[in-house]
């Protein structure tokens, strides 16, 4: 089959977490993962970024097939469940106005810079070697060690389930899948 | 000689399981299936050939190959 242009966009995605290892300010550019696909289901009504221009998908798609590091078994029924896949968008939401909360601390000047990056929500690893002072509020540097987490968080879930089902695993409970199908379903309505 | 009679395969698809993600339509030889308003896949059974593919490839394992009559 004929490759189009989309379907080198995993290496997007690869770049984006190798950048966020030289200099966590790159980890803004994340929010592009998160606007494009609601952008698209709302004005569309389809699930067009995941069905094309997802590179994560791509990434779990190259890494578990020609790679050959996923065991291509099924998944388990309750995660594909309905309650799976909405509790865990639930909870990915919570966690995500956590993230904003703590963002508007240091942007209030509550609370100080944390130079860290927080590994599945719970184990924080020192990261102060990717971040080297901006001129911009210390809050946009702590946005982008949140969300940078959130990034790498997922793509580490991604790769357990992804080595221990089928490659793309993660699009069956993807928080930003779940949503979108969401958004199509209400419109078709 | 006996012809032995083969019967068809088609694909179906598990609708109110699918996630939509598109797997199957990138690896469908004959693009026989679409994803339906970014809801589910649906299959054309005029074009689908039950090669399977569509079916290993799904990250949910929603969907089934399955003998058709006559």
């Amino acid at each position: 089959m004929k490759k189009r242009w989309y379907d080198y966009l995993w290496i997007l995605s690869l770049t984006y977490l190798t950048l966020g290892f030289f200099n966590i300010l790159f980890a803004w550019l994340g929010l592009l993962c998160f606007f494009i696909p609601l952008i698209i289901s709302v004005v569309s009504g389809t699930k067009g970024y995941c069905n094309r221009y997802c590179g994560r998908g791509q990434l779990f798609s190259l890494l578990g097939g020609r790679f050959g590091l996923s065991r291509k078994k099924d998944i388990p029924d309750w995660m594909k469940s309905k309650a799976f896949r909405y509790g865990f968008l639930a909870f990915f939401m919570v966690m995500f106005f956590l993230m904003l909360w703590n963002t508007f601390l240091v942007f209030s000047g509550a609370a100080d810079l944390k130079q860290a990056v927080t590994i599945l929500w719970t184990f924080k690893v020192p990261w102060n070697w990717a971040y080297h002072g901006t001129l911009i509020h210390p809050g946009a540097a702590q946005f982008a060690f949140g969300f940078y987490s959130v990034m790498l968080t997922s793509t580490i879930l991604g790769l357990i389930t992804m080595a221990l089902f089928k490659p793309r695993s993660w699009c069956v409970y993807c928080p930003m899948g779940t949503m979108t199908q969401l958004i199509c379903k209400a419109k078709a309505k | 000689m006996e012809t032995v009679k083969r019967r068809k395969r088609k694909a179906f698809v598990d609708g109110s399981l699918c996630v939509a993600c598109g797997c199957c339509v990138k690896v469908c030889p004959v693009s026989a299936i679409a994803v339906w308003k970014g809801i589910a896949a649906k299959v054309d059974m005029a074009k689908c050939v039950g090669c399977g593919k569509c079916a290993k490839e799904c990250p949910a394992s929603v969907i089934a190959v399955q003998e058709v009559g006559s």
